[in-house]
């Protein structure tokens, strides 16, 4: 069931080599079918537990003990589901792409099935692999579909990531040799984890902090999304930086507990960092797409923030499974929501061909669906209540401040100021570009398919906003069971 | 029952989600909702409905109406009713989106005012906000009106922040999110929780030094003034401090703080109501000073009577603000020289705000005038005293300068429409609340008040009330004697210019460290990645030479070397025979030579 919802879309793809056969609608059909097989899971995998689901385990190469280990929990069906939901919107969002249209769709399904994949993986070297493909095949979208300087975008954004994958790839090696017995197999490592100091934590931190993105090493990212095409940027904002944030909670903390608690108080001041620098460098950004790039370093902190406060051993309990609820929840979150604001630039893309927030103005005279959704998913990024921001930020700044050490605390005070900062950016952009007198260049109305994509994100994320029971109840055993790994 | 906790909230909420999206009939259906809203009040207030339930694995969230969110759900109905009535007159563009936002804000603080945890409040409370921003930009064309809803929601907001900072606080020292649990909390944990719970509430009320952000909210339709300054978004600040009296006396240092924060707005906003030159500029004003009384009552603490000033005010200065609005719909104008007359011109409109303005400079034996005193009566402290009496004088002076300009006979007949029913429904019943709800005054009325509130408080003593009536009498016949005319210094028109300093203190140097930081960012973090992958290309060239020059030479070299020697033995391969038999009795003989030599 699991390997068939990971391996679902590639079938698609080979499919699309058949002549003749609509591309389109063959990749909307997948990724509708790929969702429904993903709710079925969840309804199968329930909650209230933290027993590993829809397990698979095969031979692969036996010699190094890495094996085809597949399997969900409260960590990865959130963000499986995340993925197959985003991957529909951009597949409907997609309905009148017109260049290329079929090498643009086994692409987007090819990565879907990568994406999928790495979320499934329990070993290592699968996500490796899973890992390095995601940066694949965001480069030829990019490349093959973007605007603007995309070449060099693209170069960048791969030469970067992939010396980050190497990192990551010494850093597994690492967990691997301090493995006992020798294995690749990440249950097996989270029962008896390897003996491994803060080096092999830095090459596995190091690797997945390039791809979360966290301060410093995020510059490649505001140059690939706004090179890039309006559904490849929802995909890299809303999966493959998740593969970052992930890391940490699969590998980088169960599998490091000792290291992870020596250094959390790094962790946390480099989630803090992260929070502010992102919020503060959006402020100043004309061009929207840089802007919104750089929320989601801020936004991305916060979940740094929460995972390093999970490692404050000195902390009280509950708090840290608080925050770590929090940050699984920001992920979710930030993938519907930034997704859907990605997808709201590329109209503007569309229309005016330009992403310089002072050419635009009173959008909503003309755009009135477009401005309605914009200004939801803008109070959804800033973390208003009713949003699923909400309900991840607040967990973490009560989880972090809540673990009640000084120093957390502090923390806490200061990363609450990015909240204000973003909401002072985005109400900006809303002065600037959707209210008031008409700008330079026009906008007009969003289109069926365009309402039907980034709308229903938009939905999900207020659900999550006001009722987020039947996905925190997924969660919270997944954080009770990270906080007792990490406080091994 | 307990059903009623969440729908009294909720169907307002829900109502109006569904006007923003579908915008038919909406003011038939804001009204229908407002007074089912009224009814459900009235029943909560009754029944007194709770729920609790688990928001995060082992944080209980709740709702719940008990004496005190009796009093404040009923208030919120009925003031919002009445509103929503005026407005339905009023407001004919959009009015889907108006009328849902209204409904929506509504909600909200039904919400507010019924949360029993931080959450759920905290949610109220921010979505309450996020809704006056968008009805102050209700009119989102004009740029400045958008800018003036910017600037209240990100100014309330930073104050909002204290709440996240007090959940955490609640979190760490309680390990509950609770209200009640809060005067369980010990120092450090009880400090951090009040400090973060008078910042929020200070930035909501508009207290010092937030009060700039309600000169901004007139930018809104008359209507959204008038919701938002009496039962709403403002009072919620007032009503969190009166909810948490007993944690702000706990810490000792909070009391005095938010008493004096309370008392100087309602001392200086009150200077600042007095130099206005626009209603609804003064009535904003006003609104600081008038909430200064009830925040004053919260840190005395006299809950009773600051609750009592809550109720009262919310009736006054909606009923002002509906009646300044009439004007500005029908007249044109909001400014003070230019309303001249108005009040004779619409009598009814006249009459009513003749009554709200004369409770609101308490004067009695009108509302505001008993209930003021029931916090005063609280008072210890002499100076606070002095302070608090002062404010009342300088609430006389702007009530009467509101008053005696409107009633004051116009130099001239301007143009003006009339006067629609709707617009005129909600007058009288608000202004016959302003008048009376001074019978909670009254010591066998107020006991009952203070046990529904569970909270004992001073009865307001006869000579008190005698001296601070005739102090506002006095005050009122002197302003009208000067006809309204004074009192127009640069500063306290322009707010005490607290919006400039903020810009200039926070706002300025906050963008101007972003843009720094964005160069920083471009140039020496980005710029790093180049220099790195600059340094890679330059390595890449010196290993193409002279290394990999070199070693391709030495390659070369050997293999031009292999190549002659294999032109040389090409050489003797002629394929001719005689050549083939010299060179083999030439090697023969040397083959011969070197045996013999050898050997």
């Amino acid at each position: 069931m699991l390997s068939l919802t990971v391996f679902l879309p590639l079938l698609a793809a080979a499919l699309l080599a058949v002549p003749r056969l609509p591309a389109r609608w063959v990749w909307v059909s997948a990724a509708t079918a790929d969702l429904a097989l993903v709710v079925i899971m969840w309804l199968g995998y329930g909650g209230g537990t933290d027993s590993i689901g829809y397990e698979e385990r095969l031979r692969w190469i036996p010699s190094v003990g890495a094996g085809y280990h597949v399997g969900v929990d409260g960590l990865s069906l959130p963000l499986i589901a995340l993925t197959a939901v985003l991957f529909l919107a951009c597949a409907i969002y997609s309905l009148t792409q017109e260049e290329r249209p079929k090498s643009y769709a086994a692409l987007f399904l090819f990565l879907q099935t990568v994406s999928t994949g790495l979320f499934a993986a329990l070993d290592l070297l699968l996500f490796f692999v899973f890992f390095d493909l995601s940066i694949v095949g965001m480069y030829f979208v990019i490349v093959g579909w973007g605007h603007g300087d995309r070449a060099r975008s693209a170069l960048t954004f791969f030469l970067y990531t992939f010396l980050g994958s190497l990192a990551l790839l010494l850093g597994f090696i690492g967990l691997y040799l301090g493995g006992e017995p020798r294995t690749f197999d990440i249950v097996d490592l989270t029962a008896a984890p390897p003996r491994a100091g803060a080096l092999v934590l830095l090459a596995v931190g190091v690797g997945l902090a390039v791809k979360t993105p966290i301060v410093p090493f995020h510059t490649w990212l505001p140059p690939a999304h706004t090179d890039a095409p309006a559904a490849g940027s929802a995909i890299l904002a809303g999966i493959l930086l998740k593969m970052g944030t992930y890391g940490f909670a699969r590998i980088a903390m169960p599998l490091l507990p000792g290291p992870w608690r020596q250094y959390a108080w790094v962790i946390v001041a480099v989630g803090v960092v992260s929070v502010l620098y992102g919020a503060l460098v959006a402020l100043a950004q004309q061009n929207v797409k840089r802007l919104i790039a750089y929320t989601s370093v801020n936004h991305m902190g916060y979940i740094v923030l929460a995972l390093g406060a999970a490692g404050l051993a000195a902390g009280d309990e509950p708090a840290r499974r608080l925050a770590v609820t929090g940050a699984v929840t920001q992920m979710v979150s930030h993938g519907l929501v930034t997704g859907a604001l990605f997808l709201l630039t590329g109209l503007l893309w569309d229309r005016a061909h330009s992403y310089d927030l002072r050419r635009f103005g009173g959008i909503a005279a003309t755009a009135r669906t477009f401005t309605l959704m914009t200004v939801v998913a803008a109070f959804a990024s800033l973390g208003l209540p009713g949003l699923s921001g909400f309900i991840a930020e607040f967990q973490i700044f009560a989880g972090v401040i809540g673990t009640g050490l000084p120093g957390a605390v502090v923390a806490g005070g200061l990363s609450v100021a990015g909240i204000l900062i973003t909401a002072a950016l985005f109400l900006r952009v809303l002065q600037r570009a959707f209210l008031g007198a008409p700008g330079e260049l026009r906008v007009s109305e969003a289109r069926a398919y365009e309402v039907g994509s980034i709308a229903p994100l938009l939905a999900l994320s207020l659900v999550i906003g006001i009722a987020p029971r039947w996905l925190l109840d997924l969660i919270e055993p997944f954080s009770a069971a990270l906080v007792t790994w990490v406080s091994r | 029952m307990t059903l009623l906790a969440p729908l009294l909230p909720a169907l307002p909420v829900v109502a109006g989600g569904a006007l923003l999206l579908v915008r038919r009939a909406a003011p038939a259906v804001a009204l229908l909702v407002a007074a089912v809203t009224v009814v459900q009040a009235v029943l909560a207030a009754v029944v007194r409905p709770a729920l609790t339930f688990e928001v995060f694995t082992g944080y209980q969230a709740g709702l719940a109406v008990d004496g005190l969110s009796a009093v404040m759900v009923v208030t919120v109905a009925v003031i919002a009713l009445a509103v929503l009535v005026f407005a339905a007159g009023e407001i004919h563009e959009s009015e889907g989106r108006f009328f849902g936002l209204m409904l929506i804000f509504t909600g909200a603080m039904l919400l507010t005012v019924t949360a029993t945890d931080l959450v759920l409040l905290l949610m109220a409370w921010e979505v309450m906000g996020a809704m006056s921003y968008a009805l102050i930009g209700f009119r989102w064309r004009d740029p400045g009106r958008v800018r003036s809803g910017t600037l209240a929601f990100v100014t309330t907001r930073a104050g909002d922040l204290g709440l996240y900072l007090a959940a955490g606080g609640a979190v760490a020292g309680a390990h509950t999110l609770t209200l009640a649990s809060l005067t369980t909390l010990n120092a450090p944990w009880l400090h951090l929780v009040t400090a973060g719970l008078v910042a929020a509430a200070l930035g909501k009320s508009a207290q010092l030094p937030f009060s700039f952000w309600l000169s901004r909210a007139m930018a809104g339709p008359s209507p959204v003034s008038a919701l938002l300054h009496s039962a709403t978004m403002v009072a919620a600040g007032a009503y969190l401090l009166l909810r948490t009296a007993p944690v702000l006396a706990a810490t000792g240092w909070a009391g005095p703080l938010v008493a004096w924060a309370g008392a100087a707005t309602a001392l200086l906003l009150g200077a600042v109501a007095v130099a206005q030159r626009d209603l609804k500029q003064l009535l904003a004003a006003s609104t600081c000073a008038q909430l200064g009384f009830m925040v004053l009552a919260a840190g005395v603490p006299a809950v009773a009577g600051g609750t009592a000033q809550l109720v009262a005010h919310a009736a006054v200065k909606s009923l002002l603000f509906l009646g300044a609005g009439a004007w500005l719909s029908t007249l044109g104008t909001q400014r003070l020289a230019e309303l001249r007359g108005a009040a004779r011109r619409y009598p009814l409109v006249g009459v009513t705000f003749g009554i709200g303005a004369l409770a609101l400079a308490g004067l009695p034996p009108l509302s505001l005038w008993v209930t003021k005193d029931a916090v005063l009566a609280a008072v210890d402290d002499p100076v606070l005293s002095v302070v608090s009496l002062a404010a009342g004088a300088l609430a006389a002076a702007y009530a009467a300068k509101a008053l005696i300009t409107v009633w004051l006979p116009a130099p001239e007949q301007r143009d003006a429409a009339p006067l629609g029913l709707l617009e005129r429904l909600p007058l009288p019943p608000l202004a016959l609340l302003a008048a009376s709800l001074g019978i909670l005054g009254l010591p066998a009325l107020f006991d009952a008040w203070a046990r529904l509130l569970g909270a004992p408080g001073p009865v307001p003593e006869a000579g008190e009330l005698a001296w601070s009536g005739l102090l506002a009498l006095a005050v009122v016949l002197l302003v009208i004697r000067a006809r309204g005319a004074f009192g127009e210094i640069g500063v306290l028109t322009g707010w005490l210019r607290l919006e400039p300093l903020a810009v200039a203190a926070i706002w300025r140097p906050l963008t101007a460290a972003a843009r720094a930081l964005a160069r920083f960012d471009d140039h020496v973090i980005d710029g790093a990645v180049r220099t790195v992958a600059r340094a890679a290309k330059a390595a890449a060239r010196i290993a193409r030479s002279p290394f990999e020059s070199g070693v391709d030479g030495l390659v070369r070299a050997a293999a031009g070397g292999v190549g002659r020697l294999g032109a040389l033995a090409r050489k003797p391969q002629t394929g001719q025979v005689h050549t083939y038999l010299a060179q083999a009795t030439v090697a023969a003989a040397v083959l011969a030579i070197v045996i013999v030599l050898v050997r």
